[in-house]
Formats: C-alpha cells, sequence, structure tokens
C-alpha cells in the first residue's frame, strides 16, 4: 500500500512529458487506434462472411492462428523491419491481437440468426443489404458488443509492451520501474492500467444499454 | 389468378420436390395446399413469391410471369405469414407490422396508423402495439404476423402453415378469425397446411398433394369429402368423411313444424321461448336432453348432432337469439340426409 501512495502520492508524477496524464493518455491513443483500425478491417469481413455464409472456415484458421501470434515477438519483429521512430511496432501487434475476437463474434453473431427471421425478412421484401443492416446486425448486436469489449480488453492490458521498444503508455512506469527496481512504479502502473480496463468494461455496458434493443436484450417490462 | 404452368422443381442433387404442377389459384378465394412432408406443398408456395425458383415452367401472377418481376418488388406486393411468425425482435409491434409501408416509402405517421389499424382489425389489445414481440404469446405474435402481411393491402396473401405451432383452442379461434378477415377482404389466399381438417375448414378450393411433388386432387372441400379421387387421397381425408362433409350442406332446407310436439314428447319451454327439454307424455317423468339447430346458421351435421342429442331424436329448430322456432322430425331430417348423399352436385 505504501508504494502506491509512493506513487500517486508524489507530485512529479502527475506532470510532464512522464506524468501519469500524458501516459495514460498515449496509452489510450494507442488503444482507440487500433481497436478502430481492427473494426475497420473486421467488422465488415465479419458481416459479409456472416451474411453470405462463405470463407468461415478461412476465418477460423486465420483467427486461431492470429491468435496465436507472440505479441511482444510480433513488436521486436516489427522494430526490425520498420525501425523506431513510429508507432507501427506497437500498433500493428495490438490490431493483430484485436481482430480475432472482433471478427468471430461478428460471424458468429450474423450467423447465428434464427433461420425463420431471415426467410421473413426475404419474404417481406427487404433486399440483402437491407437484411443485413435492418434485421441481422440489430438482433447479433450484442454478440458482436461483446467481441469488441473483449478486445479492447486485451488491446488496453496489452498495449503496455509500446514501452519495451521505447514509446509511451502506461507501460512505461512498469517496465522502466523493473529496470530500475522502482517498485512503487511497476506497482502503481499496473493499478493504472487494470482500472482502464474496468472503465472500458463499464464503458460497453452503458454502451450495450443504449443501443441494444429491448427487445432483443428483453429488458422491456410488460405493462 | 395465380396460374402455374407446367411448373418443375429439381435440385442439384436430383430430388424432384414438385413436378409438372399446373393448377389455377382463383382470386379473392382461399385455396390450400395440403399434404404430407416432402409433397411438395411449400415449395410450390415460395416459388410464387419466387423465395425460390421454378426449374422449369412458369408461375402467372394476373398473367405476369414472376420471373420477369424483381423478387423484392414482387414481394412487398404479396403478404407473407409463416409458421414461426419471423417477427423482427427488436422492433415493436406496431414497427413489425409497418415494416412493408416502411420500405415502399410511406410516411411514418400513415404507416403506424395504417399498423394500428390493422392490429385492431386481427383482434389484438392496441396496447400491444408498444410491445416486443417477445412479450406476446404465441398466438398474439400469429396475429400480428397476418396483421403484418395485410399491411400494404397486398392481393395476394401467401400463408405457410401460420397456425401450426400454437395449442388447438388457439389455432381454431385463429381460425375463425382468418374465415371473419376474408369475408371482409377477399384476398386472394393460398394456405399451406398438413392438417386436412384445416384445410377442409378453411378452403374454398383444397389441393391435395402427394410425396414426389404431384398433385391428387383438386376440389372443394364437400367434393373432397365426397369423391376423393384415388386410394391415397381417400386416406388423407381419414374416416367419417360422410358425417363430416354434412358440414358443408345447410341446415335451411330442412322442414320444420311449428308445434311443440311429436308423438311421444313434447318441447318445454321457458317464458322467454326458450327451449328447456323434452317432457315425455304420461308419466311425469324430469325433463330430458335437447340439441339444437339454428337453420339460418347450422349445418346438417349441427342437425343430426342435434338429433342424437334427445331421446325424442329430434332436433329443436331455434333462431338466431336460441328461441324456439319449432321441430325437425325424423321424417323431415331423413329427408334431407338422404338429398346431401345423392352428391354434391345436388347438396
Amino acid at each position: 500500500m505504501n508504494w502506491l501512495f509512493d506513487f500517486f502520492g508524489n507530485g512529479d508524477n502527475w506532470s510532464g512529458s512522464d506524468g501519469i496524464p500524458m501516459r495514460l493518455l498515449e496509452h489510450i491513443e494507442f488503444s482507440v487506434v487500433a481497436l478502430l483500425l481492427a473494426m475497420v478491417i473486421a467488422i465488415p469481413l465479419g458481416l459479409l462472411i456472416g451474411h453470405k455464409r462463405r470463407g468461415a472456415v478461412l476465418v477460423v484458421v486465420t483467427a486461431n492462428a492470429a491468435r496465436a501470434l507472440p505479441t511482444l515477438g510480433l513488436v521486436v519483429l516489427i522494430v526490425l523491419l520498420v525501425g523506431v521512430g513510429t508507432t507501427w511496432p506497437v500498433l500493428i501487434p495490438l490490431v493483430a491481437l484485436a481482430i480475432p475476437p472482433i471478427l468471430v463474434n461478428t460471424y458468429e453473431g450474423i450467423r447465428g440468426v434464427d433461420e425463420d427471421l431471415r426467410d421473413s425478412a426475404y419474404g417481406m421484401g427487404l433486399r440483402g443489404g437491407q437484411v443485413l443492416m435492418k434485421v441481422l446486425v440489430p438482433v447479433a448486436l450484442p454478440l458482436i458488443l461483446l467481441g469488441l469489449r473483449i478486445a479492447a480488453i486485451q488491446v488496453v492490458a496489452t498495449a503496455t509492451v509500446a514501452a519495451y521498444v521505447g514509446l509511451g503508455g502506461l507501460g512505461r512506469y512498469i517496465i522502466d520501474g523493473l529496470a530500475t527496481k522502482d517498485f512503487p512504479s511497476t506497482i502503481g502502473g499496473a493499478v493504472l492500467v487494470a482500472v482502464l480496463a474496468l472503465v472500458v468494461q463499464l464503458g460497453f455496458s452503458l454502451l450495450q444499454r443504449v443501443l441494444v434493443s429491448p427487445g432483443v436484450s428483453r429488458r422491456a417490462k410488460v405493462r | 389468378m395465380i396460374t402455374f404452368e407446367g411448373v418443375t422443381k429439381r435440385y442439384g442433387d436430383g430430388t424432384v420436390a414438385v413436378d409438372n404442377l399446373n393448377l389455377q389459384v382463383p382470386t379473392g378465394a382461399i385455396t390450400v395446399f395440403v399434404g404430407p412432408s416432402g409433397c411438395g406443398k411449400t415449395t410450390s408456395l415460395r416459388m410464387i413469391n419466387r423465395m425460390i425458383d421454378a426449374t422449369e415452367g412458369r408461375i402467372l401472377l394476373d398473367d405476369q410471369d414472376v420471373r420477369k418481376i424483381d423478387p423484392p418488388t414482387l414481394r412487398r406486393g404479396i403478404g407473407y405469414v409463416i409458421q414461426q411468425s419471423g417477427l423482427f425482435p427488436h422492433r415493436k409491434i406496431v414497427d413489425n407490422v409497418a415494416t412493408v409501408p416502411y420500405l415502399l416509402g410511406w410516411d411514418k405517421k400513415k404507416a403506424r396508423d395504417r399498423a394500428m389499424e390493422l392490429l385492431e382489425r386481427v383482434g389484438l389489445d392496441l396496447k400491444m402495439a408498444d410491445r416486443y414481440p417477445f412479450q406476446l404469446s404465441g398466438g398474439q405474435q400469429q396475429r400480428v404476423g397476418v396483421a403484418r402481411a395485410l399491411a400494404a393491402d397486398p392481393p395476394v396473401l401467401l400463408m405457410d402453415e401460420p397456425f401450426s405451432a400454437v395449442d388447438p383452442v388457439v389455432r381454431t379461434s385463429l381460425q375463425d378469425e382468418l374465415l371473419r378477415l376474408q369475408a371482409e377482404l377477399q384476398k386472394t389466399i393460398v394456405f399451406v397446411t398438413h392438417d386436412i381438417d384445416e384445410a377442409i375448414k378453411l378452403g374454398d378450393t383444397v389441393a391435395v398433394f402427394r410425396v414426389g411433388g404431384h398433385l391428387a386432387q383438386v376440389a372443394d372441400p364437400s367434393t373432397l369429402l365426397a369423391e376423393p379421387a384415388d386410394d391415397f387421397v381417400e386416406g388423407f381425408l381419414g374416416r367419417d368423411r360422410g358425417i363430416r362433409r354434412l358440414s358443408f350442406v345447410s341446415a335451411g332446407d330442412l322442414a320444420v313444424r311449428s308445434e311443440a310436439v311429436v308423438p311421444g314428447w313434447s318441447v318445454a319451454l321457458d317464458e322467454d321461448n326458450r327451449p328447456l327439454g323434452w317432457r315425455p307424455d304420461g308419466d311425469g317423468a324430469g325433463l330430458q336432453p335437447f340439441g339444437t339447430v339454428d337453420l339460418k346458421k347450422d349445418s346438417l351435421r349441427a342437425a343430426l348432432d342435434a338429433a342424437l342429442l334427445a331421446p325424442s331424436g329430434c332436433p329443436i329448430a331455434v333462431d338466431g337469439d336460441g328461441r324456439f322456432a319449432g321441430v325437425v322430425t325424423r321424417e323431415a331430417l331423413d329427408e334431407a340426409l338422404t338429398r346431401a348423399t345423392r352428391g354434391p352436385s345436388d347438396g
């Protein structure tokens, strides 16, 4: 506990390019950019193969392969390839980490929509795109959001690796702290990452309440 | 009018679902496709709105080949009701009903007003409008399904086993409701079921399919019961065809005697002129059971049932309010039954 007071009570830790606000911002920036890039790739792909019901094997294989990638190894590899000075060495591994849960959940969510519902949507005269966007996506939304949440939490937790290659983020407290045996810094950084992950979790719970229809989540009360 | 001209559906593996179907579905009437599983009845229905495309032949909707119409456009002009209602779970009931009007670009208020009108028409409490499908019972969901199919006032309605998944009591009330609606709306309805009793109850015309996608017989229910084309149809119709056919013969031709007596018995009436029972002549025994028939509304089957309920053997005729209108003698009943069995053309 004292270590926590040492870390958070130290006024120097709250300002400057090495201060908590700056590191937090960097950490959030890596995470948000990585998550957005992963969404741009994984959501349309998941929607497409879930709707067309083709390419499922490809998805599973790709997703599992991506999951097996060692994030730290990938960071080092990309540094070797593109050199330091850009954020790509941290973004690419994080995107690779975020894609599988988003892709698999989007695909499974869309594919799993009740066959009768699909049939009636087409039977009413909706076109393919309308069936997808007006029926399948709203019904699959809880699963799609779950995939995003899993991805977001993993990204936030893993963005600490940025510190290994000299980039910022909360990982700096952990890695620099370990290197210099400054344990208050290490513990403090770890707590900040954990809190951030909890905030992400909470944020997605709220998002779920706002975006998912009460008819799907079955939250509506019978009046 | 919907016309099937030499329609065949053959799948890639060689399975023939529908084999050279030629059939006319008349305008403004209910045509029921009935048959065992695998007889091609649902496939035939789904080829009308191009949920499935025929391999050979053509289907004409008022002289227009459905293959020449873009499927979504075609489907928006045809009501479609399926077994599991297929309501959109994320939308309120009112918006579910307004699905096709929204697709057709009606403004939101007009579409919702129309939806409310239809909910009322299919006998649903308007409080349901703001609920979600999961909050409704199966029977209520099917009513919403029918309302949704009717929303844009399409001339044709396709119903694919719409009442199969609800319990028998609810099913009967949904069937009665459909007949009442149809009397008002006179849509061209194609109704698929595997239940021959449902087919006979609802159909103006019944098309019996046999396995392999062949048409076994097309006839009105009374003719079907009286003259099944072959052993398959006869077997499919089941027992008691004679009695069941009497449902299609009106009791209106029965001769009625206005005196409340038959030999050995008299009808006891209350002060409001409603029958209380049959009183035997003589020994002062208590009132005996009776059965009534409303000649304006009921069938000969109801008259026969009323006769079998009474120890006197005679149905009591009543008016629409249940007041005594006369007695039908056994002779009169016999004559009517004889006329009825002479054949559907005479009945």
